[in-house]
């Protein structure tokens, strides 16, 4: 038998949506640390039982929880992420020198072959890395001393580490807002991989740093191959980041903040467009998720069983993910707190969640019972 | 006494009974607090300076000891309620919001 579990990580608590292969009936399990914001949870593809969850709030700092058993229970591990070297300074939004200080984990990245090992992107920005389960962290400090850290400002969100994308050796990292960064060495040494990103409103528009990226997403057949949402503009490289390429195409608008990757059509995209930077809600309160199956630039909108009329929600960055199914599941979570799920690849939607709060992440794990 | 959230966290209900050797200061009580259940570490103080978390506050026999020195010995007549357990170090979490 097959099960597909859902994590929702929210602004009151994490829940846990679990169905069969049919993904018709969902059970809905929390709230798992209710009252704590919970930015994301992460299944480790090792060892499925193995869940990861971060807990934050702004009056008893960070928590990150584990558990062994699926999310039924969970226990608090170590939660240290001192900077290991000085701080250092990047720029406030004023331009003003601040420095680097530890606020939250945004995102948790599990190692693909050992349960114990998991990477942390952290806001403010900077990676660490546990290798026992999260007991003790340790930060890789190459990113944040990289030569453009000085120059790197907070996003809206915040300035946040939050996508990691592991090939290891080679560790991917996105910063909002400053870029894109590369590591060949496991994390040791970085690049920074923005050339041919445009940022409107930065003195340099094709600065090395300096560009709010918001998501980046890669199918695992082709490493090299990356695909991003960016404050405005979706983007592809096909050269691990040495190079970017527009590929919004035809897409309403193309600012936005997930983008997903089909599992197993590597030029099948998802994306979520939003009005603008001033307006976080859908085109004419029409929730559409645009798909395209040609990598980029030809889109088509998917409506069916999403509201085509009054919705006003957001889906913010880490909100979209894919099982793996044959017939692929897509996933999203919105600011309005509903999950939508398609089990067709995203011709047909449906809620398995309509009032739960804040949707701040949402990830999915196939598991063989 | 907890907040709510850190009772949650540190899995105890009501009051939590802590020994403290030596001096009875703010730092002396929050160590031995941690040291019996480290889940709390940096929910109160801040982990890489050690200093009070911006939104909670200290309290006893109604008075705000937030401010006060960490390593000061709690005020005669508070230390003595406290140390006879007739009153707690209260660790509040801050009220924000709306």
């Amino acid at each position: 038998m097959t099960q597909v579990r859902i994590l929702a990580g929210t602004t009151k608590g994490g829940f846990v949506l679990t169905s069969d292969a049919k993904r018709e009936k969902w059970e809905v399990s929390g709230p798992h640390f209710g009252g704590w914001e919970i930015y994301h949870m992460k299944g480790s593809p090792a060892d499925p039982r193995r869940l990861y969850a971060s807990q934050n709030t702004g009056w008893f700092g960070q928590i990150i929880q584990r558990s062994d058993d699926g999310g039924v229970t969970w226990n608090p591990v170590g939660n240290d992420f001192t900077y290991a070297t000085e701080p250092g300074e990047h720029l406030w939004y004023d331009d003003t020198p601040r420095p680097f200080e530890f606020k939250r984990i945004w995102h948790l990245e599990p190692s693909a072959s050992d349960p114990d090992v998991v990477y942390a992107g952290g806001e403010d920005a900077a990676l660490y890395r546990t290798a026992d389960g999260g007991s003790s962290w340790t930060e890789l400090t190459g990113l944040r001393t990289h030569s453009t850290a000085s120059q790197w400002h907070p996003g809206a969100g915040g300035m946040c580490l939050h996508t990691i994308i592991l090939q290891e050796p080679r560790i991917f990292a996105a910063i909002s807002a400053a870029g894109t960064f590369r590591s060949d060495d496991g994390g040791q040494t970085w690049r920074a991989v923005n050339r041919g990103l445009k940022q409107d409103g930065i003195p340099n528009p094709d600065a090395e740093a300096g560009h709010c990226v918001h998501h980046v997403e890669v199918h695992p057949s082709r490493p090299d191959t990356l695909f991003m949402q960016k404050h405005w503009d979706v983007m592809r490289s096909d050269d691990a980041g040495e190079s970017w390429t527009e590929i919004s195409g035809n897409l309403p608008t193309d600012f936005g903040f997930p983008i997903a990757v089909h599992p197993h059509e590597p030029e099948t995209l998802y994306v979520v467009p939003i009005t603008s930077d001033s307006l976080h809600y859908p085109p004419d309160g029409r929730l559409r998720v645009y798909r395209s199956r040609t990598g980029g630039g030809e889109w088509e909108p998917l409506t069916t069983g999403l509201p085509q009329q009054d919705c006003y929600h957001n889906v913010l960055r880490d909100a979209m993910a894919v099982d793996t199914l044959e017939e692929a599941g897509v996933y999203f979570g919105t600011t309005g707190g509903q999950v939508y799920g398609s089990a067709d690849s995203g011709d047909t939607w449906a809620p398995l969640a309509r009032d739960l709060p804040r949707v701040l992440s949402v990830e999915a794990q196939v598991i063989a019972l | 006494m907890l907040p709510a959230h850190l009772k949650t966290l540190a899995r105890v209900h009501g009051e939590v009974g802590v020994q403290v050797t030596g001096n009875l200061t703010q730092r002396a009580v929050l160590d031995a607090l941690e040291s019996a259940y480290p889940v709390l570490l940096g929910t109160i103080r801040d982990r890489g300076t050690g200093k009070r978390r911006a939104f909670i506050r200290f309290y006893a026999c109604e008075e705000d000891l937030s401010n006060d020195e960490p390593d000061a010995p709690l005020p005669g007549k508070v230390a003595a309620r406290i140390a006879a357990g007739d009153e707690p170090f209260m660790v509040v979490g801050a009220m924000a919001g709306g």
